[in-house]
């Protein structure tokens, strides 16, 4: 099917061409839904089962860097929007800057994660033969980054939550077995989506989009916001849940 | 009742009605097969086509057909779950007094253990007529308890006990199989499961098999056939006790006395009322039919390991001028 | 007044779809939905081998209870890649993705599918996922079974479990893709004038098979990215060892699992509805109750799963519902075989080989619905879940039901693919073996299953011998009847008699154009006047219609679709 323009050769009408683009959009962030939807089961009876244990693991993670990330997120959805208007009303090179401010809030997101990760590795709390819940409170000296009063309340709630629940490691490995595949994937998603907002960023310096023609800057918004929105799910089932003081 | 060519043979309370449900549903289903295949086949043949052009008529539909093609099986499905429903609850609800005995299974055998300990591999022995629970796990993968005369079946999960509980109605021996696949030797995990009389259950449970001490064994089964009620240890029970008796001599009702020899708590034990001590009434019941020799054999290893306990002052099964022997 | 429209000698159409372009780059990088569709015909031809051949060495090794032939290990491998290799790449893209792909946007009247790129990503996706699970079954296979249960896959095998996952996972993402297409074509490109409820049933199945597709196909791949980590880093869902819960991956598993057997029946049903009204030249009986019966088993579909699990240890609740809605399930099936049936009465039926194909699906998939009855109702689901009375269960639906659709539906469309008429008595003969074939095979094994033959057996209680002979004499029968049409139809391909636009003839858009059809499809974007089916009012067919019977023409709306 050759093409025309902008128009696609297996179409009649531009019009045609992006409410199928459109729909077509909409039914593959249903699928992802599904997709997201079976470990987020899987997390949510376990958390409902093993609840101390996640308590435990929800309380390791660092409210701060989850905060910021969510922020940074959402300013990505509304840099992303902002390209998309201005797709749509023809300011071109308002599209490429707006389409870069969302890449930088991206590689911002990647950042944090970066760190989150590293801490993750170097407390031992990726599963696996080394994972250990107990790591940073029987050896404080190894977990600089953590003050020593954060250390306490950690042994408090860990020995209370071992008292409760004897497996303790075992299931809060489940816990961070969630977390690494739960974000993991998000991140995966993210890094598609960067991808294509740098072939959008190609494309938009070149000036291919304006009101006639700019469903490729909406379908890539659509998807972002869906990958937004796993992740404003992700953080509070995660990090909030079950949070002490 | 006579099972069909193509039942296995009903040996449980589940197994008649099961088959009597599989029966209706089969009913149905031929019902609805044969019509349908009769239709199909008088349609072909009414309505082959006669020349090379022609058509078929304009019917599209009719309503009535349609809602009352899809309430009638409606309503005979829902009679089949209701049905089903029934059968299940049944089998998911185990009654209050059963026997219960606990089933391991594992890469490719199965353990089981009765309530007085004996344990058995791949076999399971039951009694007729009574209510069995069995409370089952898994030490690796996920099987299956399947007893295709009893109709009955129950995942085995690990990390979890699930209950199977039946009642065995025939006495007889049934295969009994691993019904969810396990691996390597998964076709050849099962065994049998023996349904017995009650009382040769009873005799089985207590023979500890030829590996047991026979001593320890007869101990056990003094206590489990309720000896040691009437053949108090102290003299104090209505029956003499058995310590130092073995070897003796025993002074007789009617005045004589026997020495007590293997052949004579043999004797005691299957005929009773043949030799009775003196100063003791003869109410002892009889074993015979109750107990195997082997058991007997046990039984006598038992009262010989207690040659060197004290004999009480009274009550004692001893003849007087026998007594200080010892 | 004699028939018109066979009378003139059909011309085979100069320039078409298969000789537009020349090529192997031609055929590789392709978008032509139509070519695409031949793409996956080669392959699910190529799996339907690989797992024929399984089935045939699981059927001679069966025929002594004690296994003289292969070993416990090879066996239990043969049955799980028999099943992989069958249900993944075979069935659920055969019908889909070389008929749906060739014919649906020539029955709506379209250029091609919505995405063409994509479509062809499709294929390449399958193939990628076809290679990783062709790894693994040169590494060994797997000996799981096609159901991976957990903890036997994650912790115990010592198999190659990691690569089938990775290529089943991938392969899933083909199936998505699928869907998708079919999803959008059909309602943003029908033709002017093709309404909803003028489309062909083969449309509307897949519209319903193609929602099946996108909700449940994630599912299964995220399960089996998590089982597949499981076995590869430790993680502990399915593990009680850690904590984890093998139950939840059956209920993971099964949410798909479920779903794909409407994935994998639907469009042959979809083949019977186009089938059934051709040769009986009517409409089919209740059209709209048909295409409801459709999108009815595709919803509540996804809310039986658990019947797959009754023995598990699950609430007795949980199995109460099931089992409720899996009754509610059958309803609509039961609804499509009447109204097959009733479209009988009053037609002009001729025995084609499609028609022969036809027939044999309704009895088959008859029975195999029914016999679905047994295992949905909880009393007597207790005692022949797991045996063979399941096996033949699912065979008479798969093999019984959607493969006869398959064929009949290739055997329909064959003239319209390649331009050629296939042998008529060759194929009729062919169809009658393959019915006999297959009666033979599956019906012992309900036998011996209600007996308590369990299945994914290696070796058997001696008393079952009987029926497993006689079920493996089938065998061989059945393989002749899939021989000689994988013959045959590549022989007319070249050498049948040039068959014209409607050999038939039927009512079909795809019909109105040449066959082969040009890449294009149409050389002029059609207008549809007229409803499915409707023989009457079509005198471009050049068949009798008595005078007076016709009905009124329905005229196009001002602007195409609504």
């Amino acid at each position: 099917m050759h093409r025309t323009g902008e128009l696609y050769g297996q179409f009649k009408t531009l019009e045609q061409q992006k409410d199928s683009a459109t729909l077509g959009m909409w039914i593959f962030l249903v699928t992802e839904v599904m997709f997201f939807g079976g470990i987020m089961l899987a997390y949510t009876l376990n958390r409902h089962i093993y609840f101390h244990a996640f308590a435990a693991g929800s309380n390791t993670l660092s409210l701060k860097l989850g905060g910021f990330n969510t922020v940074v997120l959402l300013a990505s959805s509304f840099t992303m929007a902002m390209a998309v208007w201005s797709a749509q009303t023809s300011r071109k090179q308002l599209i490429s800057i707006f389409l870069t401010l969302t890449i930088v809030l991206g590689f911002v997101f990647f950042g944090v994660k970066y760190v989150e990760y590293g801490q993750k590795f170097h407390h031992h709390l990726v599963p696996g033969k080394s994972f250990d819940i107990f790591y940073c409170v029987d050896n404080p000296a190894k977990c600089e980054d953590v003050s020593a009063e954060e250390l306490n309340t950690e042994r408090e709630e860990l020995e209370k939550a071992r008292a409760a629940d004897p497996d303790l490691n075992a299931h809060a490995q489940l816990y961070y077995s969630a977390y690494f595949g739960m974000t993991g994937l998000h991140a995966l998603h993210m890094v598609i989506g960067a991808g294509l907002l740098l072939w959008l960023l190609k494309n938009s310096m070149a000036g291919l989009y304006s009101a006639r023609w700019n469903t490729p800057v909406d379908m890539v918004g659509l998807y972002w916001h869906f990958v937004d929105i796993v992740w404003i799910y992700l953080f509070p089932l995660l990090y909030l849940i079950d949070r002490h003081k | 009742m006579q099972p069909l060519p193509f039942f296995p043979v009903e040996a449980s309370n589940f197994a008649g009605s099961v088959d009597a449900l599989f029966s209706f549903i089969l009913l149905t289903s031929l019902f609805f097969s044969v019509t349908v295949t009769l239709l199909v086949i008088v349609a072909a043949f009414k309505y082959k086509r006669k020349s090379e052009g022609e058509v078929g008529n304009t019917v599209e539909g009719n309503n009535v057909l349609e809602v009352g093609w899809t309430l009638f099986p409606l309503v005979l499905a829902l009679a089949m779950f209701a049905w089903g429903a029934a059968v299940y609850v049944n089998f998911r609800t185990a009654p209050k007094d059963t026997l219960d005995i606990y089933v391991i299974g594992k890469q490719w055998m199965w353990k089981l253990q009765q309530p007085n300990g004996r344990k058995e591999i791949n076999e399971l022995h039951v009694p007729v007529n009574r209510d069995i629970k069995l409370i089952m796990g898994s030490e690796d993968v996920i099987h299956n308890f399947y007893v295709p005369a009893f109709r009955v079946k129950m995942d085995v999960v690990p990390g979890r006990y699930n209950t199977l509980w039946f009642r065995p109605t025939k006495v007889g021996k049934y295969h009994f199989f691993c019904s969810q696949y396990c691996g390597t030797n998964h076709a050849v995990m099962g065994g049998w499961v023996t349904v017995e009389d009650p009382a040769e259950y009873a005799a089985w449970l207590t023979d500890e098999g030829g590996d047991v001490n026979p001593v320890s064994a007869g101990e056990k089964l003094f206590t489990q056939l309720a000896c040691a009620t009437c053949h108090v240890a102290n003299g104090t029970g209505r029956a003499p006790s058995m310590n130092g008796v073995y070897g003796a001599k025993v002074l007789l009702a009617d005045g004589s006395t026997v020495t007590a020899d293997e052949s004579y708590i043999r004797e005691s034990i299957v005929q009773p009322k043949a030799k009775i001590v003196a100063g003791y009434q003869p109410v002892m019941p009889t074993f015979q039919g109750l107990v195997t020799e082997e058991q007997i054999l046990n039984l006598t290893a038992y009262i010989k390991s207690l040659q060197s306990q004290p004999v009480p002052a009274k009550g004692g099964g001893i003849a007087p001028a026998a007594a200080g022997k010892k | 007044m004699s028939a018109k429209f066979n009378t003139v000698e059909p011309q085979f159409p100069e320039k078409n779809y298969l000789n537009e372009t020349y090529g192997i780059r031609s055929w590789l990088l392709t978008t032509d939905h139509k070519r695409i569709g031949l793409l996956y015909l080669a392959s699910v031809t190529f799996f339907f081998f690989i797992g024929g051949f399984f089935a045939m060495l699981i059927r001679l090794h069966l025929m002594t209870p004690s296994g003289y032939m292969l070993t416990a290990d090879t066996y239990n491998r043969m049955f799980t890649m028999h099943g992989v290799a069958m249900i993944f790449f075979f069935l659920i893209p055969s019908i889909p993705a070389v008929l749906g792909n060739f014919l649906i946007p020539l029955m709506i009247g379209a250029k091609d599918l919505a995405f063409p790129k994509i479509n062809l990503l499709s294929w390449y996706v399958y193939v990628v996922g076809a290679a990783f699970t062709l790894y693994s079954m040169i590494n060994g296979g797997v000996d799981t079974g096609w159901t991976f249960y957990t903890p036997l896959s994650t912790v115990y095998s010592n198999s190659a479990v990691a690569p089938a996952v990775v290529g089943i996972f991938i392969t899933g993402f083909s199936s998505i893709l699928t869907g998708l297409n079919f999803l959008v074509t059909i309602h943003t490109m029908r033709a002017p004038g093709m309404t909803w409820f003028r489309l062909p049933l083969f449309v509307w199945t897949h519209y319903a098979t193609a929602v099946v597709m996108i909700l449940g196909t994630p599912v299964v791949a995220i399960t089996l990215a998590l089982a597949g980590m499981e076995r590869l880093f430790g993680l502990g869902f399915f593990n009680p060892a850690m904590g984890g819960d093998p139950i939840l991956f059956q209920h993971l598993f099964w949410f798909y699992s479920h779903p794909a057997v409407y994935i994998m029946i639907l469009p042959a049903m979809g083949v019977i509805s186009e089938l059934i009204p051709t040769f009986a030249r009517k409409k089919l009986f209740g059209y709209s109750f048909v295409a409801a019966a459709s999108l009815a088993i595709a919803v509540i579909g996804f809310l039986v799963w658990a019947h797959h699990m009754f023995v598990t240890g699950q609430s007795t609740y949980a199995a109460l519902a099931f089992s409720f809605l899996t009754f509610l399930v059958a309803v609509p099936s039961a609804v499509k075989v009447f109204n097959w049936t009733a479209t009988l009465f009053g037609g002009s039926i001729s025995f084609d080989t499609p028609m022969l194909y036809a027939f044999g699906f309704l009895g088959l998939f008859l029975i195999g619905g029914l016999t679905g009855l047994f295992l949905g109702c909880l009393g007597t689901d207790i005692h022949i879940h797991d045996t063979y009375f399941v096996v033949a269960h699912f065979h008479y639906i798969m093999v019984g039901g959607a493969v006869m659709g398959y064929l009949g539906g290739l055997h329909f469309w064959w003239p319209k693919i390649v331009g050629r008429m296939y042998p008529e008595w060759l194929a009729r003969i062919s169809a009658i073996i393959l019915f006999v074939g297959f009666n033979l095979t599956f019906f012992p094994q309900f036998i011996i299953g209600y007996l308590g033959m369990p299945r994914r057996y290696h070796a058997y209680p001696p008393e079952f011998q009987v029926y497993n002979v006689m079920s493996t004499a089938g065998a061989s029968i059945l393989a002749v009847g899939y021989l000689l049409p994988m013959i045959y139809l590549v022989w007319a391909a070249f050498y049948g008699r040039v068959a014209g636009n409607n050999p038939w003839p039927a009512t079909g858009l795809e019909w109105q154009t040449t066959s082969p059809p040009p890449t294009e499809n149409f050389h002029v974007t059609p207008i549809v006047t007229w409803e499915a089916y409707d023989f009457h009012n079509r005198p471009d067919l050049g068949l009798d219609v008595p005078a007076g019977k016709a009905g009124k023409l329905s005229p196009a709306p001002a602007h195409g679709d609504d």
